[in-house]
């Protein structure tokens, strides 16, 4: 089976990526290919780039509060896209009580401060298509 | 009792250690040393190297007294959502005791750009307040007498902006510029390394900040004009040493920048000011304190040969470390900050935040605040840990600590030094590389469990999910926009055009101090979005690589 692609995605504005570059090494380490986008990229541009690179999953990290916002939205063009098989994941500083309406709007699972990298690694493998 | 006698102590007591531990092994991840004597110390001059507060080298602390006289400045970073609603926060503060206010801006207002740019959906008012011009800074300090309080702002790209709206403000009040106290940060450097809030490339924005160091010395002498940062460098995943040495590496070029623009190095240099992160290991932070006191000191005197005192100081502002909270049973983070809080007392910081408990979660609510405030409280007036001045000195492992935590920042300046300084070093990635090294060791060993996180890798229980979290609606945005059309209609539109017109002609002229031209602009109203805009405009825009 080809390497799984992962594209690690920072939206938004907030410029803290200790989680996204932790996360991508970790991936990276766990045998995938990892494109890490860099900061402040807005959701057609990660759309555009999930697209070009061809990629198998896309994980996002948002820590300012615009995930409702923006994740939604990054799900809806991958969508129009035509890439309905893309495993879309996010993470950062994301209270519990808004997990359900982002798992609803396409996000495969949420993942919070103090998972421990393997966790997402093997969510990875068990969902990936 | 002389050394020999000493040895021979310290070597009976080591063969008895050694049964010792084949019965009971050490922990991992321990210092080296177990236990630390007058030996390790030996060398260490009491006179050049640890000295006494108030005096050269600094390592006791910058003022004789300390805390004796006064305590450091309690200093709550808040700001969300609206100018109104934060300058209500501001209020209560105030009111429950704050002696500082210290105010965070949403992350368009960080960037430069308006409520109502594309780029900033979603994004307005949510981890700070949401500022586009004059009109919402005349909001945010409504009622609050600038003549009176000290005001910090964590504004970096656009740092001349805030600041010129800031004097704006003032002048309404009828409080001259020359009375203002605060600081901005105004610290790009450690924007591209490690926080990420940069707009223009290096060389314009060393300029910017070079251009403020300079209006201020003349017109806002008062206030501090940099906060020379490690927290942030901190939270990417540095260590202790690291955190110094790279914000140490930073404070230089922008000292040699400074003077390189013909300003004198006792011109400037005493309204430079530090920012430290308290993490958790409580004795390392408080060595990693002493340690930059004396680092900075020598570097101000050695190498910048600088003759005033306040020259050499550093002084610090302090924040609790955010990215040691934990998401897993909150109220934990109350322990967490009470001790980060007694590291940066005993570490003799000017002004402290400290975090609330939720905010692995969230921004804080009201009460989580005052808890955060009232810690600071308890450690001041309860703890005694603030009546006598520097009370770790002497401790034998927090000397060697302060001593080995000195030494290795002195080997990454060289090392920077080498590369052709920070902006070089940033430039090629190398103190992001060293950063990242670091965080994805710390995430490996709390994996691992050789780190132990309580509640998150030993101890965890089940948990409800945690009720009553601070929300900033969507609906803060939309009205944010509807603020600024309003304002746009309302404004003379010919006095900013001409405004922006004269700031873009400044820009192009490398010899022009930018700040009156800003201050200008931003008393016709025009917007934050279309200052920066201008600047954009001139000077482009910095693009980041990232080597993973």
């Amino acid at each position: 089976m080809a390497k799984v692609r992962v594209l690690v995605a920072k939206p938004g504005l907030d410029g803290h990526d200790r989680g996204a570059k932790v996360v991508a090494r970790a991936l990276r380490d766990a045998g995938f290919e990892v494109i890490y986008t860099g900061l402040r990229q807005t959701p057609e541009q990660i759309a555009e780039a999930a697209l070009q690179e061809d990629v198998n999953v896309v994980a996002m990290s948002i820590l300012s509060g615009a995930h409702p916002h923006l994740f939604p939205k990054v799900v809806n063009l991958l969508r129009e896209k035509g890439m309905n098989d893309v495993l879309i994941i996010g993470g950062g500083v994301i209270p519990e009580t808004d997990i359900p309406a982002l798992k609803e709007a396409g996000i495969a699972e949420v993942f919070t401060p103090g998972t421990p990298t393997g966790d997402i690694v093997e969510f990875i493998k068990a969902n990936v298509k | 009792m002389s050394n020999e006698k000493i040895q021979a102590g310290l070597d009976k007591y080591n063969a008895s250690v050694e049964k010792a531990t084949s019965k009971f092994p050490e922990r991992p991840n321990l210092p080296e040393q177990r236990l630390y004597t007058p030996l390790d110390i030996k060398d260490t001059d009491y006179a050049d190297e640890i000295g006494f507060p108030g005096m050269y080298p600094y390592t006791r602390g910058v003022q004789p007294t300390m805390y004796r006289g006064r305590f450091w400045t309690m200093r709550m970073y808040a700001g969300f959502s609206t100018a109104a609603e934060s300058n209500k926060r501001y209020r209560y503060l105030i009111e429950s005791g704050a002696t500082g206010l210290s105010c965070a801006f949403d992350l368009p207002t960080q960037i430069g750009y308006d409520s109502d740019d594309p780029i900033s959906e979603g994004e307005v008012g949510k981890v700070g307040v949401a500022i586009d011009s004059l009109a919402d800074m005349e909001v945010l300090f409504d009622q609050i007498d600038l003549g009176k309080v000290s005001t910090s702002m964590t504004i970096n790209a656009p740092a001349s902006v805030l600041l010129s709206m800031y004097i704006a403000v003032a002048e309404k009040q009828g409080v001259p510029a020359d009375q203002l106290k605060g600081t901005i940060q105004n610290d790009i450097l450690k924007e591209y390394a490690a926080r990420g809030t940069y707009i223009f490339p290096p060389r314009p924005s060393m300029r910017l900040i070079t251009n403020i160091f300079e209006y201020c010395s003349k017109n806002v002498p008062k206030w501090n004009t940099i906060s020379i940062s490690g927290y942030h460098i901190r939270e990417a995943g540095s260590t202790a040493s690291q955190e110094i040495a790279f914000t140490i590496a930073d404070g230089i070029a922008y000292c040699e920048a400074a003077i390189k623009a013909g300003l004198h190095i006792d011109d400037f240099a005493g309204r430079l000011s530090f920012f430290w992160n308290a993490h958790n290991n409580v004795l390392e932070e408080v060595a990693k304190f002493r340690a930059s006191r004396r680092v900075w000191a020598k570097v101000m005197k050695e190498r910048f040969h600088a003759e005033k005192p306040k020259s050499m100081m550093l002084r610090v502002h302090t924040q609790t470390a955010g990215s040691m909270l934990t998401a897993q049973q909150p109220n934990n983070n109350i322990i967490r900050v009470a001790l980060q809080t007694a590291a940066a007392v005993m570490g003799g910081t000017q002004s402290l935040h400290t975090n609330s408990r939720d905010e692995a979660l969230a921004l804080p609510t009201e009460e989580s605040v005052m808890i955060a405030l009232r810690t600071q409280q308890i450690v001041a007036y309860e703890s005694g840990l603030a009546d006598v001045i520097d009370p770790l000195a002497g401790s034998y492992y927090v000397e060697a600590l302060t001593n080995k935590i000195e030494k290795e920042a002195w080997e990454y300046i060289k090392k920077i030094d080498e590369i052709g300084g920070a902006v070089a070093a940033i430039e090629k990635g190398y103190i992001q590389k060293e950063i990242q090294d670091s965080a994805y060791k710390w995430q490996m060993d709390v994996e691992s469990g050789a780190k132990t996180i309580v509640g998150v890798n030993k101890f965890q229980i089940e948990e409800e999910p945690p009720k009553g979290l601070l929300k900033v609606d969507a609906s803060v945005g939309v009205a944010q926009c509807k603020r600024l059309a309003d304002m746009k209609a309302k404004r003379d539109n010919d006095a900013v055009k001409s405004a922006l017109a004269d700031l873009k002609k400044a820009c192009q002229d490398e010899n022009e101090n930018l700040m009156p031209h800003i201050l200008n602009a931003v008393r016709t109203y025009a917007t934050l979005g279309e200052i920066c805009g201008v600047m954009r405009e001139v000077f482009g825009e910095y693009e980041a690589h990232v080597n993973l």
